[in-house]
């Protein structure tokens, strides 16, 4: 935290310098308010829809189906993650096929689904759940595979019951990789959210009201937007964080 | 320097098939000595019933085509040359963005990697903004650009700036001090020491950067031509979806899914080579 005061102090410096510089080129008629905002604007814009409520309205529904999307997806790919790291059986059966539907491009599974679940709240949330489900699957999977062998010959020296080999010898060993796997589901399952809101029929949320204002040509809601989706995913990567001491920043593979 | 330290679970055995101690009550060996060719029992089976259920048009063709009607789709759009056209423009708005996007990206890292003022400056200021997911900037850049190819190459590009100025700068920093001081020592230039010492010792972080980038080109591009483009492979699946000439959106799934593996493996190849040419410094 100390570290983090000390770099916010000359990494201040560029924001401001930017913000001014953007603010100060709309004033002066370089750059098109229209085509650009500016930052009053896009502070005055987030008060109105502070006010009314839409912007309240919209994150909820963005959140309530992110959430929910990210809960399927995890719930599926955590189970199935351990079973084919410790069942042989199942991970030669199922593996190949896993791999292989995972070199699809997460977007283009969305005609599918629409196709298949309908343009509406069901086919988002499962393409959320889809999104979610790869990276909690693979990082589970990494986990319990590397749970190391004398705690599992301890375990069954103890004659412990599988249930309780689960829970007290695979899972706290393969803790940390699981909670990257569900930081990691839960940035997938943002993305997942916003392509969804913009792919599928129109509906509430937060990347709709985008959609919306990108079609009125509002800057200002546009970048007020994408604002709101970068705290948001910072928060649920924080707070995820938190739940597990890791650190707070992306890394490579999140970075979407 | 928090974040370097997501760099360790990236060279863990990553994938489905990494080493494992066995399952303390599970039945003994017959089942260890499975050949890998069960791996094929599902996919087979997932075939079977997908050519069964259409033969016996339980599920109207407007949901799930025929595999063969599928296959047919793909000789098709083959033989009139629209895969390969389509393909073509999207393999070169990837090729674009990713070039550009690598430049930056390199440039960005190291930038922040050798010198700890810049870094201290920029590096705030880049975290923050890496912090709004790729497809939020999607309304941004339409309005700024428009629809044109302008808009993919950048939101490509941009896809591919994030990890690989992450990468570049955990391998400039991770270079042990040692080689540097051994560098020294020997009165290195400053080239001979970036060409000899640097890039050698940053090369698996490097191109950690390079595969995730390109695999977030790749899913960028998909989602930009599945939403603001009249060409391009994702495209060809909006409009045959359009259509509702399901086994052309089908065919086309298939080959986004097969074009994302062999971008894929082709970096892999150049890693490998890359490795090996400056003597399995990783």
């Amino acid at each position: 935290m100390n570290r983090l005061r000390s770099i916010l102090g000359s990494g201040a410096v560029l924001p401001i310098l930017l913000l001014s510089a953007w603010a100060g080129a709309v004033h002066a008629g370089l750059l098109d308010v229209r085509l650009w905002s500016s930052p009053e604007l896009v502070l005055a814009s987030a008060w109105a829809a502070l006010r009314d409520g839409s912007l309240a309205a919209a994150l909820a529904a963005s959140l309530k189906r992110d959430l929910l999307g990210f809960a399927i997806g995890a719930g599926l790919g955590l189970p199935l993650g351990l079973l084919l790291a410790r069942v042989r059986l199942a991970d030669r059966l199922l593996s190949p096929t896993l791999n292989a539907t995972r070199q699809i491009a997460l977007f283009a599974w969305v005609p599918f689904l629409s196709l298949w679940l309908g343009n509406g709240e069901q086919g988002r949330i499962a393409f959320i759940a889809l999104a979610a489900f790869f990276p909690v699957l693979l990082n589970s999977h990494v986990g319990a595979a590397q749970v190391e062998k004398r705690y599992l010959e301890v375990a069954r020296v103890l004659c412990l019951k599988p249930h309780r080999v689960i829970l007290k010898v695979i899972l706290p060993s393969a803790l940390p990789s699981i909670l990257t796997g569900l930081r990691l589901g839960l940035i997938y399952a943002w993305l997942g959210t916003i392509g969804a809101e913009y792919m599928f029929a129109t509906t509430q949320g937060i990347g709709s009201m985008m959609m919306d204002a990108r079609e009125l040509f509002r800057m200002d809601l546009v970048i007020l937007g994408m604002i709101v989706i970068g705290g948001v995913g910072f928060l649920l990567n924080a707070l995820l964080s938190r739940v597990g001491h890791l650190p707070l920043w992306r890394g490579v593979e999140e970075s979407l | 320097m928090t974040d370097l330290s997501h760099w360790a679970h990236l060279h863990k055995p990553a994938g489905l098939r990494a080493g494992r101690p066995r399952w303390p009550k599970f039945p003994p060996l017959p089942l260890r000595k499975l050949p890998a060719l069960i791996g094929l029992v599902v996919p087979s089976l997932l075939l079977a019933s997908w050519y069964g259920v259409t033969a016996a048009h339980w599920v109207p063709a407007q949901i799930l085509p025929a595999p063969v009607a599928v296959l047919e789709a793909f000789r098709t759009l083959l033989q009139d040359g629209e895969l390969q056209r389509n393909l073509a423009i999207s393999l070169s708005r990837v090729g674009y963005g990713f070039g550009a996007g690598t430049l930056a990206g390199l440039l960005l890292g190291a930038g922040m990697g050798f010198s700890d003022a810049f870094d201290r400056f920029v590096r705030p200021t880049f975290l923050i903004v890496s912090q709004i997911p790729i497809l939020a900037w999607l309304p941004f850049l339409m309005l700024l650009l428009g629809i044109g190819e302008a808009l993919k190459i950048v939101l490509v590009a941009k896809a591919v700036f994030t990890p690989v100025t992450l990468g570049t700068f955990a391998g400039v920093r991770g270079v042990p001090t040692r080689y540097l001081e051994l560098a020294r020592v020997l009165q290195f230039s400053r080239a001979r020491t970036l060409y000899r010492v640097v890039l050698p010792a940053a090369l698996p972080q490097l191109f950690s950067g390079f595969r995730y980038g390109l695999t977030h080109a790749w899913l960028s591009l998909v989602a930009v031509e599945l939403l603001a483009s009249y060409e391009g492979i994702g495209y060809l699946m909006v409009y045959s979806r359009q259509l509702f000439q399901l086994d052309v959106m089908v065919a086309v799934m298939l080959v986004i899914g097969f074009a994302g593996l062999v971008l894929d493996r082709l970096l892999a190849l150049g890693e490998n080579s890359l490795c090996r040419r400056f003597g399995g410094a990783a």
